[in-house]
C-alpha cells in the first residue's frame, strides 16, 4: 500500500443523548472512509451544513475524540497504538486553526506569547533568539512581522489579521497537516479571499496538507483539490473538486450548490428544508430521501452503498445524477 | 418609506466624538428591498440603529433626521427620529444581529409572541383567539404551528431565525429591517430565510432593509443597494445595475473578490484595512487603499451626486467626467 499521510478508515463515532439506560443514540458521524496521499500536498475540503459531523470529524483527527468505531492512521500510525503514541510528535505534525480568531486568543494575553510559546515549549527553537528568527520568519509568510506583533493584545488587530497570526502559529511547527475549521466563516468578505489565498500559498511553500472545513461551498471550490460532502454523519460524496462541483453526482451536493447566493443567476426554484437533526439522524434508509427532489421506493428501504464511479470518485446513492455516470463510463 | 437626510451620527468616547455615520443623504422607497453592504465598521449597523430610533449613549445624532411615512389601513402617518419608536411592531419592526440569542430561553414561543403583539391589534380578542391568528400566520409560512409550544433551545437555529422573522412581520409592518439576518448559518438554510423574506416582501409589497456584508446575497435579494465605506455611502442604484457595472472602484474590488464556482482564476482581496474611524484621512476616505487614487482624491471629500438616473457615486474621477 502506498503511503498516507493521514488514513481514515470505516470511522464512526457515536453519542448518547439524555440518560445512560433510557438515552437515545445518535450516529454523529458514520463510517467515514477518507485518505490523503503524502507525497504531493493537497488541500481537502469537507462541506456540509451545520450539524452534518464537519466537526466530530475535525475533533476525532486533533485526538480529542475517540472514534467508537474505526480507525484513523497518520503516517502509518495508528490513533489506536497507545504505546506508540507521542504527544509531542503529534503536536508538531498536526495543528488546528480556529474559526473565530476572536476566540482563538485570550483578550487578556499579548499575541505574540502564544507564538514564543508555541516555538519554544514544542522545542522547536532552543533560544528566544532563535525562536525570534523563527517567528519572523513565519509571520512573513503569511504578510507580517514580528515588529508589528510583538506587544500587541488580540482587541488591535482585525479579525484577518489574527487569522493570518492563527496560520502562523500553526505553521511554527512545520506541521505536515493543517486543520482548519471554517477559518473564514467569521471574517469580512473583502478580507476572506486573502486568507483563502495564503492557504494555496502555503500549501506548496511549506509542503503542508490542508483539511479545511467549511459550508461555504465557493471558496471550497476556489481552493481545493478535493472535496469530500458529509449528510447527517455519512460521506456521500467524494473527489476532485473541480469535478464535482461541475457533475455533481449527488442530489444533496447539487443542493449545496443551488443555496450559493451566486452572482451570475439568480434563485427561482424553492429548496426543502432540513427537519429535525435528531430524525434524520436516526433513518435506516438512505438518509438524503425525504429531502430528495429524486427519491424512489428504493431509497425509503435501504441505505445505499459507496459506489465508485471513477477512481477517484465514490458516490453514497442509489441514483447518481445521470450526467456524472455518463461522463464516468466515458472515462473508463 | 424612509427619508434619510443629512443624518450624522457620532459615538461618545473619552477620546472626543467618534463620528461614525457621515452625513448620508437618500431614499428608501415603498415595496422594495434596499441592501446596505459594507465590510465590518463600516457603520451599517449603527445606521440600522438610527433608522430604527433606538439612538442611546454613547450612540448621538449630530444633525439630520429620518422620517417614516407611510399608509396603513387608509390612514397616512409620519414619523421622525425621536418619535419613530412610538410605532415599533405596528409600522416598523428590526431584526437584530445575533438574532438567534434574541429569544427568551426559558419562555414558550407563544407567551414570547403575546407579549411583542401591541393590545390595540388584539382589541377584544383573547388569547388562543390571537394564538390562533398566529398558528394561521406560522402555517402561511410553512412553519409548524407546534412550534409554539415549544422552547427556543429546542429549535436549531435557522429555525429560531425564522420564527423571529415571523415575529417581525406578523403585524405586517411597513418597514422591516434586518441586520445580516443570516450571518451564522449554512448556506441551504440561509436560502431559506432569504426566499421567505423575499416572499413575504411581495406579498405585503412593504419596504425590507437588508444589511450583509455578502455581495452574494445582495445580487439575489435586493432591488436596489447602497454600498458604505467608512461611514459614508460609496454608490448607490438598482442592484442589477451596480453587479453589471461597478462605478466606485470600492464596488468593483468587492465584486471582484468574490469567489464563484466554475471559475478557478486568482482572485484577490482588498488590500490594506479600512480606515480609523478616531483618525480619517483627509479627503476620499478610500484613496489610502484606491489604485487611482490622485492628488485632489486625497485632499478633497468627494461629492455623493447622481451620476446617471437612479445611480448615485461618490468619487472624484467620475464626478469629472459627468461635469
Amino acid at each position: 500500500m502506498s503511503e498516507k499521510l493521514l488514513e481514515i478508515k470505516n470511522v464512526s463515532k457515536i453519542f448518547r443523548i439524555g440518560g445512560m439506560l433510557r438515552g437515545k443514540k445518535l450516529v454523529a458521524v458514520d463510517d467515514v472512509s477518507l485518505d490523503i496521499d503524502s507525497g504531493k500536498p493537497v488541500i481537502l475540503s469537507i462541506v456540509g451544513e451545520s450539524g452534518c459531523g464537519k466537526s466530530t470529524m475535525y475533533k476525532m483527527i486533533l485526538r480529542l475524540y475517540k472514534p467508537d468505531k474505526g480507525d484513523i492512521t497518520l503516517c502509518g500510525k495508528s490513533y489506536s497504538d497507545k504505546k506508540g503514541y507521542d504527544p509531542l510528535r503529534f503536536r508538531l505534525d498536526v495543528q488546528p486553526i480556529f474559526q473565530n480568531p476572536y476566540e482563538t486568543f485570550s483578550a487578556r494575553k499579548r499575541v505574540d506569547s502564544y507564538l514564543f510559546n508555541t516555538a519554544l515549549r514544542l522545542g522547536i527553537a532552543k533560544s528566544r533568539s532563535e525562536a525570534e528568527r523563527l517567528i519572523d520568519e513565519t509571520l512573513c509568510s503569511v504578510g507580517m512581522s514580528l515588529a508589528t506583533v510583538k506587544g500587541k493584545y488580540p482587541a488591535q488587530f482585525s479579525g484577518g489579521e489574527l487569522q493570518r497570526i492563527s496560520i502562523a502559529r500553526a505553521l511554527i511547527t512545520r506541521p505536515k497537516l493543517i486543520i482548519a475549521d471554517e477559518p473564514v466563516a467569521a471574517i469580512d468578505a473583502s478580507m476572506k479571499m486573502n486568507i483563502v489565498n495564503l492557504f494555496k500559498e502555503i500549501k506548496d511553500k511549506y509542503n503542508v496538507s490542508f483539511i479545511y472545513i467549511t459550508h461555504d461551498l465557493s471558496t471550497a471550490y476556489y481552493v481545493s483539490d478535493y472535496i469530500a460532502t458529509l449528510y447527517r454523519g455519512c460521506l456521500i460524496e467524494y473527489g476532485p473538486a473541480k469535478e464535482i462541483m461541475d457533475e455533481p453526482a449527488h442530489p444533496y451536493t447539487e443542493l449545496l450548490m443551488n443555496a450559493i447566493p451566486r452572482v451570475g443567476d439568480k434563485w427561482n426554484k424553492e429548496l426543502v428544508m432540513p427537519d429535525t437533526e435528531e430524525k434524520e439522524y436516526a433513518i435506516s434508509y438512505c438518509k438524503f430521501a425525504p429531502r430528495c427532489p429524486y427519491a424512489t421506493d428504493e431509497c425509503r428501504q435501504k441505505r445505499p452503498e459507496m459506489t465508485f464511479l471513477s477512481e477517484s470518485r465514490k458516490v453514497l446513492c442509489f441514483h447518481p445524477l445521470i450526467k456524472a455516470q455518463a461522463l464516468a463510463k466515458e472515462g473508463k | 418609506m424612509l427619508k434619510i437626510e443629512h443624518l450624522s451620527t457620532s459615538y461618545k468616547t473619552i477620546d472626543g466624538n467618534i463620528r461614525v455615520i457621515n452625513d448620508l443623504n437618500f431614499e428608501i422607497y415603498d415595496n422594495e428591498i434596499f441592501g446596505i453592504a459594507g465590510e465590518s465598521g463600516c457603520g451599517k449597523t449603527t445606521l440600522l440603529k438610527a433608522l430604527y430610533d433606538i439612538v442611546e449613549f454613547p450612540l448621538q445624532i449630530d444633525s439630520g433626521r429620518v422620517i417614516l411615512s407611510g399608509e396603513k389601513n387608509g390612514t397616512p402617518f409620519s414619523y421622525e427620529s425621536g418619535k419613530i419608536r412610538n410605532t415599533w411592531w405596528n409600522n416598523i419592526t428590526y431584526v437584530p444581529q445575533a438574532a438567534q440569542s434574541v429569544l427568551n430561553p426559558i419562555m414558550r414561543l407563544k407567551h414570547q409572541f403575546l407579549d411583542s403583539i401591541p393590545k390595540e391589534d388584539r382589541k377584544n380578542e383573547t388569547e388562543e383567539q390571537t394564538l390562533k391568528r398566529v398558528a394561521r400566520y406560522l402555517e402561511e409560512l410553512s412553519l409548524s404551528p407546534d412550534l409554539l409550544e415549544a422552547f427556543p433551545f429546542q429549535l436549531s437555529g435557522g429555525m429560531r431565525q425564522r420564527v423571529i422573522i415571523a415575529l417581525a412581520t406578523f403585524m405586517s409592518p411597513n418597514v422591516v429591517l434586518a441586520d445580516e439576518p443570516t450571518t451564522a448559518l449554512d448556506v441551504v438554510v440561509q436560502r431559506g430565510i432569504l426566499m421567505m423574506l423575499m416572499r413575504l416582501q411581495s406579498q405585503l409589497k412593504n419596504t425590507v432593509v437588508l444589511v450583509s456584508h455578502d455581495m452574494g446575497v445582495h445580487y439575489q435579494v435586493t432591488h436596489r443597494m447602497g454600498i458604505m465605506y467608512s461611514g459614508s455611502l460609496v454608490e448607490l442604484g438598482k442592484t442589477d445595475d451596480i453587479f453589471n457595472e461597478p462605478l466606485h472602484p470600492y464596488t468593483r474590488m468587492l465584486i471582484n473578490a468574490l469567489p464563484r464556482v466554475g471559475d478557478k482564476s486568482q482572485k484577490v482581496g482588498i488590500p490594506g484595512r479600512p480606515p480609523a474611524l478616531t483618525n480619517p484621512p483627509p479627503g476620499c476616505r478610500f484613496a489610502p487603499r484606491c489604485p487611482n487614487a490622485t492628488e485632489t482624491c486625497r485632499q478633497a471629500v468627494p461629492v455623493f451626486q447622481e451620476v446617471r438616473p437612479g445611480r448615485f457615486v461618490a468619487c472624484h474621477k467620475l464626478n469629472r467626467e459627468v461635469v
